[in-house]
């Protein structure tokens, strides 16, 4: 598979397009000058520490979360100038898997399921409910699920419910948002070859973040790592690898090889003793 | 804050003192800044609310259960509200008007009382308790557990989906609930006047109709429909704007009603002075209060 970088000179634009962002909580400065381009039917995972600002990164992506400079372009539009109409067209095309999946809680997994397209689509509701038993079914949840609430079922049904209603509307973007947090390692496979079926068969780029690196090798062609602002100095930048998930292991940089491997070192130095 | 450690000369001491003062003005700067800061934020909540309000219908099946919440649910509670209210202006008021051997004239104390101010504000504050602390809590859960994130990135607006029914829903139900609340009032006061106290029935009635206007029981409706619209507002920003974990949906449900009595009783203040002046100005009598 061609493994494609930011800075490969590609004929097509990128479809996703982040240039310079910085983003705040109050005074605490979580994204400094980060840029990010994706490909169409790139499977990009994004890989850091907790703190590291992925999560921001992604939501920022999607307009949920305002940047206080830089600009976020999807397929040529520039998504932060659109209206609040213009920017609903603009989200259809996505799908966000939330971390915990974000399930309505007051409605059944049917009416989930169901939300976005009754939200945005004139169906009848046999059709609704063809599509909604489809994408059940395409995640591995049985036509009993439809009825039931979202606390009635586990964490892992949850995330391919939430799966499930973030494919309802054929987006040409997915988001996952750790994807396999919290899950045991074989419904972590499991999400982690759903996630593999639905590029596949939707044909959808995806944007991954997660710090599992099995999900990270075995679903995306090309991965991203970033650093806490915290760790790093004032003119270092956020982003410390991009490329494909084979090369990680080769890297020079000692950062990456701590994260890949998952090794403690001089964190554990760290605790117990007051930061200066 | 800082201070001044061991220090051998008089001039650091100084200089940690100093600090300290600053430390302290910008402490109290930062909580006026704050407090503005979330007035204006609050502000473009519910100006955003009312455009959205204004430009389209709220989602089908999202008005009637809010309307079942608000005003179905809240009758039982309101209705007792108004019942205990009204007996307890006449247990009250009772003992002084005896003195003056004026107390035919309780109908009207009572009833006055309770349309224009007691049966509004004691309304209202019940339902910032029930239905305000309710809907913070909900929308701040909501907004822990990324539905409201949900929400908007399915394309959906939050604010036209959540905030909008629930502000008309407190909006058309609260003055209904307080035309309750002021009829048992009416009623709770009768019973222990002309019941228990043994007051006549007839000039009960009679002082009260000559006293208590439409003017009167309108300007409380009017009043509650801004009761309405403010718990509302502020208890759906407490939601969205709720802080993580169990703690901070706690305290937006706190805030809620703290913030909503504030409201309830600012508004009173100023809607009392504005509806004064109208009346004055219709029927010019009496004191003016300008």
């Amino acid at each position: 598979m061609v493994t494609l970088s930011s800075h490969s000179s590609s004929a097509t634009e990128p479809l996703v397009q982040a240039v310079d962002l910085r983003v705040h909580f109050g005074n605490q400065p979580v994204l400094r000058d980060v840029s990010l381009n994706v490909q169409r039917g790139e499977s990009l995972a994004i890989i850091g520490e907790s703190g590291c600002g992925k999560t921001v990164l992604l939501k920022t992506i999607i307009g949920l979360i305002q940047p206080e400079q830089g600009a976020v372009w999807f397929d040529g539009t520039n998504l932060l100038t659109l209206n609040e109409m213009a920017l609903t067209q603009q989200r259809i095309r996505f799908g966000f898997v939330f971390q915990n999946a974000a399930l309505f809680d007051s409605m059944t997994i049917g009416q989930n399921v169901a939300f976005p397209l009754r939200q945005h689509r004139k169906l009848s509701d046999a059709d609704i409910q063809e599509i909604v038993l489809s994408r059940l079914a395409e995640v591995g949840l049985p036509p009993s699920v439809v009825a039931k609430k979202p606390a009635e079922l586990s964490g892992g049904m949850r995330k391919r419910v939430g799966l499930a209603r973030a494919l309802a509307m054929d987006p040409e973007l997915m988001l996952y948002d750790e994807p396999t947090t919290g899950l045991d390692p074989i419904m972590s496979d499991v999400i982690n070859e759903l996630m593999l079926n639905t590029s596949r068969r939707h044909a959808v780029t995806s944007i991954i973040v997660t710090h599992d690196m099995r999900t990270a090798r075995k679903v995306a062609n090309r991965v991203i790592m970033m650093l806490p602002l915290a760790r790093l100095g004032e003119s270092d930048a956020q982003v410390v690898f991009d490329g494909p998930p084979d090369e990680l292991d080769n890297s020079r940089d000692p950062r990456v090889l701590q994260f890949v491997r998952g090794e403690a070192h001089e964190r554990l130095l760290e605790m117990g003793r007051p930061r200066t | 804050m800082a201070t001044a450690i061991e220090s051998p000369n008089g001039n650091r001491e100084g200089a940690g003192t100093r600090e300290a003062l600053y430390d302290w003005v910008a402490d109290w700067g930062a909580a006026v800044t704050d407090a503005i800061s979330a007035l204006g934020d609050l502000v473009v909540f519910s100006s955003r609310t009312m455009s959205w309000l204004l430009t389209r219908l709220p989602r089908r099946g999202t008005i009637l259960p809010n309307f079942y919440q608000v005003g179905v649910l809240s009758l039982p509670v309101v209705a007792l509200t108004g019942t205990f209210i009204g007996m307890v202006l006449a247990v009250q008021s009772y003992s002084q008007f005896r003195m003056l051997s004026l107390e035919t004239r309780l109908g009207a104390v009572i009833n006055m009382s309770l349309v224009r101010e007691l049966g509004p504000v004691l309304a209202a504050t019940m339902l910032a308790g029930r239905v305000g602390s309710a809907m913070a809590a909900e929308l701040g859960t909501m907004r822990v557990t990324e539905q409201i994130d949900a929400l908007a990135s399915m394309g959906a607006n939050p604010l036209h989906y959540l905030v909008v029914p629930r502000f008309l829903a407190c909006m058309f139900l609260i003055p209904t609930l307080t035309v309750m609340a002021d009829f048992m009032g009416v009623v709770g006061g009768y019973f222990y006047a002309v019941g228990i106290l043994g007051i006549d029935k007839q000039h009960y009635w009679q002082n009260s109709q000559d006293f208590v206007g439409m003017f009167d029981v309108m300007s409380g409706i009017f009043k509650s429909i801004f009761f309405g619209a403010a718990i509302a507002i502020i208890s759906c920003y407490r939601g969205f704007n709720c802080a993580p974990g169990a703690e901070g949906v706690g305290r937006a449900a706190t805030a809620s009603f703290v913030f909503s009595f504030v409201g309830i009783l600012v508004l009173d203040l100023f809607l009392g002075i504005f509806l004064d002046s109208l009346h004055n100005s219709f029927w010019p009598e009496g004191t003016k209060l300008f």
